[in-house]
């Protein structure tokens, strides 16, 4: 069922950011969120932020797609500095955040329809929509949707646009498990199929252990890396394979969860 | 695949509820059947019972009547399911025969009720026979005031108040003299704007307009305000311009608070016409309801009060289709 977009041409993007700090003006004063994040991240790559919730990672994408300029430091694609978004580095929230008055196909034509592309497009979409398996359901509202199917519709509508950077803030944190593992598996494959570098946000440790070959571990806010981790099993990965559970212990350990349950 | 599976599920669905076979017999509408013997016997009692003092139509109220008692027969014994839609309403066909029978008795037959306050049903209806040309000229001049100023009040509220919920420098501008403007009732301009205007006609335009201009721009304005930050994020990464971002996220995100405006201001503005009538316009439904009561013609007063009702509520049906229209991807908020 899953097929490719036309020309995935060009690779990945690569992502570097140096020193950057960030923080927040709020009533009680400076809120620190990011401190000295230094970061390099190889085009093509399936790169894993974990660490606590609210520690700042969602900030880091926010950076580096281009919706907020960092206080101090550099962010970059490519080498090129970041200055504002731009259709090659695409967000999933969490919430799918589908417009609710169009149509799942109009959703997804949402970017094409931004850059003045849509004309001559409708196979494009077609294709975006077979991608995540929502074709039958083109015509259908946001709320006539379950929450898995609105998260798939979600990644047609930034898969569409070819992008070289995906940035996943936490896209599976509110669906179920059995539709969570399902979309894990999807994702792994569409990242596989089209080429672009993946930086996915999250604070479970086996969805990192499961989508990514290397898992950076952010401390409590202000987010700082404290931990690289390389994940070097095959895809498709099994979350009880042995390896990934001697890992697994190693975050957690490396999270200050050393307790045993 | 999960999506396959809900795929099928959805195709069930649809295959079960087709499959629902018609009854042979079309069904019989028992509570049309109820209400059409109630507006036989109504028709009956206008027919057979002398009036006091005889009234010109009320041979023709009690055709009418037998008219009404006629198509809800035919509509309960024949209609079969087609007119489903005002089924639910037999109650209500049948109580309107109770209670045109009961102002009936009241008034032409019994006259317990003192004219002129209480005139008959059927004395309305002579209005209607006899004062149809006066009255419909009244509607048409009515709907000349309503219509344009409502337009104009509407579409330049909801540019002002697109502009004040997107751009902070509008809003810093234009938000005080909302707040400060706005709850002045435009009839209070109403002096104002008699002086200013070269004629009455522009003066009540205005003031229809001003009273449908406030809702409909605080409501488009806090409708905007308060779109998800997060459509923009989506908009601004998949390369939409400022442009975009207002025509595409903007302004379709505001459009159920849009609506409510133009329904408030819909209805502050039936109260400027009426008032403005009154007062200058020497014409349309308000300025019927003064001459009726200058000439102590309260049969008039009321006719034009049902003209009116009828006019004003068929209006507000008209913004709530196309509002149901429009927003056909919400479920419905603001019901009436």
């Amino acid at each position: 069922m899953v097929t490719t977009l036309d020309a995935p041409a060009k690779a990945g993007l690569s992502i570097q950011t140096r020193a950057v700090g960030h923080w927040f003006d709020s009533k009680d004063g400076r809120l620190d969120v990011l401190d000295d994040v230094t970061i390099d991240v190889e085009p093509g790559e399936f790169v894993a932020l974990l660490g606590p919730s609210g520690c700042g990672k969602s900030t880091l994408l926010r950076l580096i797609a281009g919706l907020e300029a960092p206080r101090t430091g550099k962010v970059g694609a490519d080498k090129i500095r970041i200055v504002g978004p731009d259709p090659s580095r695409l967000l999933v929230f969490q919430d799918p955040t589908l417009y609710p008055w169009r149509t799942v196909r109009e959703n997804v034509a949402l970017g094409l329809e931004a850059t003045g592309q849509i004309k001559g497009s409708q196979a494009r979409i077609d294709r975006a929509l077979d991608l995540v398996g929502l074709r039958d359901f083109a015509g259908a509202l946001p709320n006539e949707l379950s929450g898995g199917m609105a998260q798939r519709a979600a990644l047609a509508r930034v898969l569409v646009n070819n992008p070289r950077l995906l940035l996943l803030d936490e896209p599976l944190g509110k669906l179920d498990s059995l539709t969570r593992m399902t979309l894990q598996a999807e994702l792994v494959k569409l990242w596989k199929d089209a080429g672009f570098t993946a930086l996915l946000v999250t604070h479970d440790v086996e969805e990192a252990l499961l989508l990514a070959q290397r898992i950076l571990v952010f401390s409590p806010r202000p987010a700082r890396v404290v931990r690289e981790i390389r994940v070097d099993a095959a895809y498709p990965r099994h979350r009880d394979a042995p390896e990934l559970q001697g890992l697994r212990r190693e975050i957690l350990v490396s999270l200050g969860h050393d307790h045993e349950l | 695949m999960n999506s396959i599976a809900e795929t099928d599920r959805f195709a069930l669905l649809g295959a079960s509820s087709q499959d629902k076979s018609a009854p042979i017999l079309p069904p019989l509408w028992r509570g049309g059947l109820a209400a059409a013997a109630g507006w036989a016997v109504a028709a009956s009692l206008t027919w057979f019972w002398p009036d006091l003092t005889p009234w010109a139509r009320t041979d023709l109220l009690a055709l009418l009547e037998l008219g009404v008692a006629l198509l809800l027969a035919a509509v309960a014994l024949l209609g079969g399911s087609r007119f489903a839609l005002i089924h639910p309403y037999d109650r209500w066909f049948g109580a309107l025969a109770g209670i045109l029978t009961l102002w009936q008795v009241l008034t032409a037959k019994t006259g317990l009720l003192p004219l002129p306050f209480f005139p008959p049903p059927q004395s309305i209806l002579e209005v209607y026979t006899d004062d149809a040309a006066r009255l419909f000229e009244s509607v048409w001049r009515s709907l000349f005031l309503l219509i344009p100023g409502y337009a104009i009040g509407g579409i330049l509220g909801f540019t002002t108040g697109a502009l004040i919920g997107w751009s902070k420098a509008a809003n810093y501008w234009g938000h005080p003299v909302l707040r400060f403007v706005g709850p002045l009732p435009a009839t209070a301009w109403l002096p104002i704007a008699f002086f200013f205007f070269p004629g009455s006609h522009s003066a009540s335009t205005f003031l229809v307009g001003l009273a449908t201009f406030f809702p409909v721009a605080v409501l488009t304005a806090s409708g905007v305000k308060g779109v998800n930050s997060a459509y923009y994020d989506i908009a601004r990464t998949l390369g939409g311009s400022e442009r975009f971002l207002i025509l595409k996220v903007a302004v379709p995100a505001a459009l159920p608070n849009v609506f409510v405006g133009l329904f408030m201001g819909l209805g502050s503005s039936f109260a400027v016409l009426i008032i403005a009538e009154m007062m200058g316009v020497k014409a349309g439904l308000g300025w019927y309801l003064q001459w009726a009561q200058g000439w102590a013609a309260y049969a008039n007063l009321y006719g034009a009060l049902i003209v009116m009702a009828l006019l004003f509520s068929g209006l507000i049906s008209l913004l709530f289709f196309v509002r149901d229209r429009v927003l056909a991807w919400q479920k419905g908020i603001v019901r009436w």
